[in-house]
């Protein structure tokens, strides 16, 4: 039996909120215009920021190093075109709190020039796994999908692990987004050798394409596309929000479920979104880095709905000019999809590799409302894919009951937004979630700064008590080598003499028993149970300090 | 654009456009089938309990929140769903100071008090009509026998208006049928005090009729007559996913196996499940009550125990206890034990399933 499940399975919960994917799913992919500045943020992916490698007035070719990875969950950053670095500043990018980031401004020449020196490679298959991790790690690749977590280390699973399925996520089920389905239905050769590529690495010998059913254009393009492959099938997945969640696709597909704090790998699959497949054979094929993305640009607010070829950097401003402008009526500009998207505080923040649409929605599409008291309705319990309980996540959340969260496992909450977009009295749970988990990271990191002065006390403390036993220790043999001066037949003094030391460490059994073992006059075994006894009731006093911080 | 004229709210983006208002009306309009077939049934006076108490509940909760200087909830619907479902527990004949004592009471101590919706522990009708019943239980287990808007017997809107506002008809009228009792009280003088079998009870002075039962047409509150419309009405609130089924099915099977059982063993002292599911409020209870959503629990598993929990207590009580009907001391006992429920029933986590061996 093989990994796959013989029929879909379906995951707890669900929505099915509006596709609106009409707007843009007959745009073919057009390439946008070289704008007239590139803005790429060092920091575009989950993990460390990247470190800039070039500095102001430098000249770039396209697909030169930016900024190269600051840790082992990073990403590399490069130029998304040939022309001249302007500036390195913080400049404003999406982020939840409106934060700036420092980025590298890039004034393109127009030429477009490749680095001469990448260069892809004609077979693929014939390189070596570690290889084409290297590679896919130094074209600065992350998920696609919106996650973007780096793609190499999904690629290097663990040397104890066995990939049994690579399954490759074009789900979308995000509404409004395109993107993906245009991808299949214009490159889906692109797709299937970015897949060879990646079996190869993973030296996995089964791939799923799992698409949703409102995609019927891009599934018979896939299927057609698969028809030779003996170890690539596409599948057709009904319509349900948020099954394009790694979690929730892996359990249809595998009739499995990652462990809570485990990975995908644990239970033997990997999964990659379909755009990072193309990337990834862009990457290894053509020796190109990661520099453009396609992004839907959609929602009724938008002019011209596109689906559009972006360089990476390019300003959302930008973006809508091109696409005709935001219509007056236009309230709220998301990145991302309306489920998982981030509203936008101000256009003139750049595209990034995780940008999957730029969603402008009108007023009465975007209905700003009054959050009203929970009626303990259930629909948030129903809707959640988690099998959590939204309503008391979101009140402890909400009235700062902060030692509550864990118990309601609100660490395992993917925040997909199933349960608010349900929620009849409009309480944006979504964001009591986020606001609880910054809460308790913020107390965890309380907690250990507390935890560190604490035990530097402790040490201190112990180090004073080790050297007072030292000091004992010291006059004993003293007093001992002393008695060994004295005649042969002072047995009784030294049991008296090695009293005080046994009170004070604290075991008196041991000292107890070789004291009528050893008989008396051999001096070095006596000194060395004292300090044994030392030893054991510093080891007793440690055990107890670390019971303490546990609890 | 201008950063400060874009939303800058939290994902999702997009709302399923479900809300408070249209849920309670909802369930308004679900049951406003049987509240008009209890009105055709019992005729103006009928109407007049129903307004009068709908109307306080609304007022109630106007005046309470301009007290409490907040902004009024009246667009919720909740005030009228209460008041609704409160009249449809009382008696067609209740006198205008039940349907305004119960009214207040359910508004005020049964909901503002916790403070408003949301945070009730007891369902506010429930909890009201238990009162009601505790401290006036002449006037509210006094069941006039079914007369119809029209018909014959059929009071006229002038009657009908000095019956609940003075207690007594116009003066020269005469009511001919005044009072009966229901098939549930019946059976619990009848059967349970005075010994008789089942079927000596319900045949003798008051013969009971299966099909009257299920339409309507038996002496009982307002609400408890029509099972079937009340049934139609919830099964449409759970197509319509305002309720689940988990409560409405475990409340059946927690009242109805038990009834089975009893009498199967001895059909002569218990009488047979038919008669427990069309008689009393156990529809009403199992659909609209039991199901209140402030008052169930969240949980799919909760729910199922608490509705077994109020189907189980609502059989003891109609068979062993002091009342003739359980219905609503079942649900309000269980309304009690919600919070415990939710707490321990809570589903079993993505990726937390214990692995099987
Ligand atoms: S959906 Fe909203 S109102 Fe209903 S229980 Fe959940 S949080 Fe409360
Ligand atoms: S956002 Fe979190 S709690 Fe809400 S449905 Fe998604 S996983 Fe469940």
């Amino acid at each position: 039996m093989g990994i796959v499940a013989s029929v879909l399975k379906k995951f707890h919960g669900g929505v099915h909120p509006a596709g609106h994917k009409e707007l843009t799913e007959r745009c073919a992919i057009e390439s946008m215009p070289m704008p007239k500045r590139l803005v790429i943020p060092l920091h575009q992916h989950l993990g460390a920021p990247s470190e800039p490698v070039v500095k102001v007035g430098d000249k770039v070719f396209k697909g030169d190093l930016l900024g190269k990875e600051g840790g082992f969950v990073s990403a590399a950053v490069h130029a998304p075109t040939s022309g001249t670095v302007r500036e390195i500043l913080e400049h404003p990018i999406a982020h939840p709190s409106g934060l700036t980031m420092p980025c590298v401004v890039i004034e393109p020449d127009g030429q477009d020039t490749w680095n001469p020196q990448l260069k892809g490679v004609d077979d693929p298959l014939s390189l070596d796994p570690v290889d084409i991790r290297d590679r896919i790690k130094g074209a600065g690749i992350v998920g696609l999908g919106g996650a973007t977590f780096p793609s190499f280390i999904k690629m290097s699973p663990p040397r104890d692990k066995v990939v049994d399925l690579l399954l490759i996520n074009a789900v979308e089920c995000e509404p409004y987004l395109t993107c993906d389905a245009r991808l299949m239905e214009e490159r889906s050769r692109e797709v299937v050798e970015g897949i060879r590529i990646m079996l190869h690495a993973l030296q996995t010998k089964q791939c799923i394409i799992g698409i949703e059913a409102n995609k019927p254009a891009a599934i018979e393009i896939m299927q057609k596309a698969v028809a030779g492959e003996t170890n690539i099938q596409v599948v057709t997945l009904p319509v349900m929000y948020p099954q394009g969640a790694e979690k929730q696709l892996i359990e249809v597909v595998t009739g499995r479920q990652v462990p809570s704090k485990g990975l995908p790998v644990d239970i033997g699959v990997i999964v990659h979104n379909v755009a990072t497949a193309v990337a990834i054979r862009n990457a290894i094929q053509l020796g190109q880095p990661l520099l453009k993305r396609i992004v839907t640009v959609t929602g009724r607010g938008i002019v011209r709905p596109a689906n559009l070829e972006v360089l990476i950097g390019t300003l959302v401003d930008d973006v809508l000019a091109y696409c005709g402008g935001l219509k007056p009526d236009t309230v709220k500009v998301v990145m991302g999809g309306p489920m998982m998207g981030l509203a936008l505080y101000q256009t003139n923040v750049p595209v990034v590799k995780g940008t999957s649409g730029i969603l402008a929605l009108l007023r009465n599409e975007a209905p700003e409302s009054k959050e009203h008291v929970c009626i303990r309705c259930g629909s948030c319990v129903q809707a959640c894919p988690i099998q959590l309980v939204p309503c008391s996540m979101a009140w402890f959340a909400k009235t700062d009951q902060i030692d509550q969260l864990p118990g309601v496992d609100l660490f395992d909450c993917i925040e997909c937004g199933s349960c608010a977009y349900v929620c009849p009295a409009n309480i944006p749970l979504v964001h009591y979630f986020r606001y609880g988990k910054l809460s308790w990271q913020a107390k965890e990191r309380e907690n250990k700064k507390r935890e560190l002065t604490k035990q530097r006390t402790q040490s201190r403390e112990e180090r004073l008590a080790r050297e007072k036993e030292e000091k004992e220790r010291k006059k004993e043999e003293m007093k001992a080598k002393m008695a060994a001066k004295k005649s042969g037949g002072a047995a009784a003094d030294e049991k008296t003499e090695a009293k005080p030391a046994v009170n004070k460490t604290g075991s008196t059994k041991e000292p107890a028993a070789t004291e009528s073992k050893s008989g008396g006059d051999d001096k070095a075994t006596r000194a060395a149970k004292a300090a044994l006894a030392a030893k054991a009731a510093k080891a007793a006093k440690e055990a107890k300090s670390a019971q303490g911080s546990e609890s | 654009m201008s950063p400060s004229s874009l939303l800058f709210t939290s994902s999702p983006h997009v709302h399923s456009g479900d809300s408070i208002p249209r849920i309670m009306e909802m369930v308004i309009w679900a049951l406003l089938p049987a509240t008009i077939l209890s009105i055709l049934v019992f005729g103006w006076p009928a109407l007049l309990v129903i307004a009068i108490t709908t109307l306080a509940a609304m007022v109630t909760e106007y005046l309470l929140l301009k007290i409490r200087a907040r902004p009024s909830t009246l667009g919720d619907r909740s005030a009228a769903l209460t008041g609704l479902l409160l009249a449809l527990t009382l008696p067609p004949h209740s006198p205008w100071w039940i349907c305004v004592a119960g009214a207040v009471f359910a508004v005020l101590l049964g909901k503002q008090v916790y403070g408003g919706l949301g945070f009730n522990v007891f369902n506010p009708a429930l909890i009201s009509r238990v009162f009601l019943l505790i401290s006036f239980p002449v006037e509210m287990t006094t069941w006039p026998q079914p007369v119809g808007l029209f018909g014959d017997a059929a009071l006229s809107l002038g009657n009908a208006l000095a019956l609940i506002f003075t207690g007594h008809l116009s003066p020269g009228e005469v009511m001919d049928a005044v009072s009966s009792a229901t098939p549930l009280g019946q059976y619990h003088v009848e059967v349970i005090s005075l010994g008789k079998t089942v079927q000596e009870a319900m045949g003798g002075s008051y013969s009971f009729n299966y099909l009257n039962a299920t339409g309507g047409l038996i002496a009982g509150s307002l609400g408890e007559t029509s099972a079937l419309l009340l049934a139609l009405g919830g099964i449409y609130l759970i197509k319509k996913r305002i309720i689940t089924w988990h409560i409405p099915v475990s409340m059946l099977a927690g009242c109805l196996v038990p009834a089975t059982i009893f009498w199967m063993v001895d059909g002569t002292h218990y009488p047979d499940p038919i008669f427990h599911l069309v008689t009393g409020g156990l529809v009403l209870g199992v659909f609209y009550m039991a199901t209140d959503l402030v008052t169930s629990p969240v949980t799919p598993l909760g729910q199922i125990i608490f509705g077994a929990g109020c189907g189980l207590l609502t059989y003891i009580i109609r068979t062993w206890g002091g009342y003739p009907e359980g219905v609503s001391f079942a649900i309000v006992i269980m309304n009690a034990t919600v919070p415990l429920l939710d707490q321990y029933t809570r589903p079993v986590v993505y990726g937390k399933a214990k692995k099987k061996a």
